[in-house]
């Protein structure tokens, strides 16, 4: 605990006052890994009940009957990781693309308005990206880009005998609409990260692939992108990650149907709009509250490691 | 231009033109992100503005039709964002002192460090089912002060680690002259690290404060939201977040106006917070030369 800012320990007594301070802050210290391991016991402790009725099994249980009081995650499990997946597939693109356009090519005087700009939209509410989506992102996706849709990518074979892609009834709500909101409300938060991560490379290391005759793309590519390829990853899992857990957004054009997804444009469900959803009706004390806290626990395990995995790959910036 | 061979010349220009067309997709890429996020604005905008009136701040929430405001759910939002940002400001500070004055390599401090970083990006509904079982279940009831404790616990890390940042940037000149004068350790910190530091602290504070406003999924769970008047922090609470949720998924007009009315008040709030925090920032910056 000798730190150098202290005065030298031994040939001085400590002040009672700098053991009082020292106390309190290393308690502060003590509370954020407290609340994170009773987050983890206790949601645990809650969701107890459906994993002693249903066991392991609840994992990839697909039956959701709230009659018969049988309860699987699948359906909310698989909801969850194609909307996040498919969202930042749609994202990452586009904002890579933006993150080189605002590093490399964008005129200096463009350069800071659009940062700004972009950071700004990271900071817009996810309420108001779902709002978005359920009055005009939906009814635009049933109108016309769910027919289209429908009839032009009929021939894809379905996948076993269950799922049908994008053949499904045009209500425009479902996992492709959850997707693209997802997509449109971590575009920001991608981009800005991106960027901040394209901007550590050290200006030396291009320099010298311009010196070399590369161009600007070839730069990136050769270059850049070797350079600091752990930490783009580590964007992209922050970015997953944020997708994964967020409910708001997803709560307004998901369908909220808890069922194995018989195509990306029919009513589903993932983890997080579940538990929002179902949570007014489920009283304390029974199976229907433990299953969604069990819920709780499973999507905070996931995020838990892809947080970690992102926070792995970014430590070598943040320690520069 | 004139020794080279052909094939050189055919690979300049692939190489250009490589170069080109992925430069040009990029700017596609910029123009297809901004344009959507202008449409969203925009569509925010236009409703929000169309449903705003004086009645908007001076009214409660209402039946449909008897010309109700968001009155209510504004002094909700603002009692809740409040003390949950009096609560979890200062023991985020301290936190980040603890990271960046006391803990620095440690072990322990780089648990503290690590766990801290989970939680600034945990999904938030996770902590607001978290509140719910320690603040909602042993207490009878949705009440303010749970809204406030998981408001709170979000704000916590985002205040921590931008301290942390921000007195890294403090010169250990500073420390060093401050330990030459016989300063105690808590004094260096408090008389001369945190002073220095204040404008990013306070950036930190900021966007912590923007952050939780706009949180809606943790207010489900704690505070419920209510219709009526209400400044009792130990009763069920209204707030905009959950007022636009209700005011969304109806069928009357007048209430789908004021929900939209609502998130741009939201986003106007957020938006505001963020550009200051960012003004505060560069008045520390600007003083430490970077």
């Amino acid at each position: 605990m000798n730190t150098p800012a202290t005065p030298a320990i031994g040939t001085r007594k400590i002040h009672p006052a700098d053991t009082t301070f020292r106390l309190s802050l290393h308690a502060a210290g003590a509370v954020v890994v407290i609340v994170l391991l009773s987050i983890l016991a206790i949601m645990f402790m809650g969701g107890k009940l459906a994993f002693d009725t249903f066991g392991l099994g609840f994992i990839w249980g697909t039956e959701w009957n709230p009659v018969t009081q049988i309860y699987g995650a699948l359906p909310a499990i698989t909801g969850t990781l194609v909307t996040a997946i498919l969202a930042l597939c749609i994202a990452w693109p586009i904002g890579f693309g933006i993150a080189f356009f605002l590093t490399e090519t964008c005129p200096e005087k463009l350069r800071t308005p659009l940062g700004v700009a972009i950071e700004l939209l990271a900071a817009v509410p996810s309420i108001v990206y779902g709002m978005w989506g359920f009055f005009v992102l939906a009814p635009f996706m049933s109108e016309y880009v769910q027919p289209w849709l429908t009839s032009t990518f009929i021939w894809i074979p379905p996948i076993g005998d269950s799922f049908f892609w994008f053949t499904a009834p045009p209500i425009g709500v479902g996992m492709l609409t959850a997707a693209l909101i997802l997509a449109v409300m971590i575009l920001p938060f991608i981009a800005a990260t991106t960027r901040d991560v394209l901007l550590s490379t050290p200006q030396l290391l291009k320099d010298g692939a311009y010196a070399m005759g590369a161009t600007r793309w070839e730069a990136l590519t050769g270059v850049v992108i070797p350079a600091v390829r752990g930490s783009l990853f580590g964007a992209v899992f922050l970015g997953l990650g944020r997708a994964l857990g967020e409910t708001m957004a997803v709560v307004f054009v998901i369908g909220n149907a808890i069922r194995m997804p018989d195509s990306l444009m029919a009513p589903s469900a993932t983890i997080a709009s579940v538990v929002a959803n179902n949570f007014p009706e489920a009283e304390p004390g029974t199976l229907d509250l433990a299953v969604l806290l069990a819920l709780g626990f499973i999507l905070f395990v996931v995020s838990f490691g892809v947080l970690a995995v992102a926070r792995f790959l970014l430590r070598q910036e943040r320690m520069s | 231009m004139k020794q080279l061979t052909a094939a050189t010349r055919a690979r300049y220009f692939r190489r250009q033109l490589v170069d080109r067309v992925m430069g040009g997709l990029c700017i596609a890429a910029a123009g297809v992100g901004l344009i959507l996020l202008a449409l969203i604005l925009w569509m925010l905008f236009s409703n929000g503005l169309a449903g705003l009136t004086l009645d908007t701040f001076t009214k409660p929430m209402s039946q449909p039709g008897s010309g109700g405001g968001l009155a209510n759910a504004i002094i909700g939002s603002l009692l809740q964002v409040g003390v949950g940002a009096m609560i979890g400001a200062p023991l985020g500070m301290m936190v980040g002192v603890y990271l960046s004055e006391v803990g620095k390599e440690s072990r322990f401090a780089s648990i503290v460090r690590f766990v801290n970083d989970i939680l600034l990006s945990a999904p938030s509904v996770l902590i607001g089912l978290f509140v719910y079982q320690i603040a909602v279940l042993p207490f009878g009831g949705f009440s303010g002060v749970a809204g406030s404790i998981a408001l709170a616990l979000i704000a916590m890390p985002i205040v921590a680690r931008t301290t942390e940042d921000i007195l890294r940037l403090v010169p250990q000149a500073y420390r060093d002259g401050a330990i030459a004068l016989g300063s105690r350790e808590n004094e260096v910190v408090r008389k001369v690290v945190l002073p220095a530091a204040f404008g990013g602290i306070l950036t930190g504070i900021l966007l912590a404060v923007a952050r939780i406003a706009g949180e809606t999924a943790p207010l489900l769970f704690t505070s419920l939201g209510n219709d009526i008047w209400s400044t009792d922090m130990t009763q069920p609470m209204a707030s905009l977040p959950m007022a636009i949720v209700r005011y969304s998924n109806t069928p009357y007009p007048e209430w789908v106006s004021l929900a939209w009315t609502g998130a741009m008040l939201i986003t106007v709030g957020v938006l505001v917070l963020n550009i200051a925090s960012r003004f505060s920032y560069a008045a520390v910056a600007g003083k430490q030369g970077g």
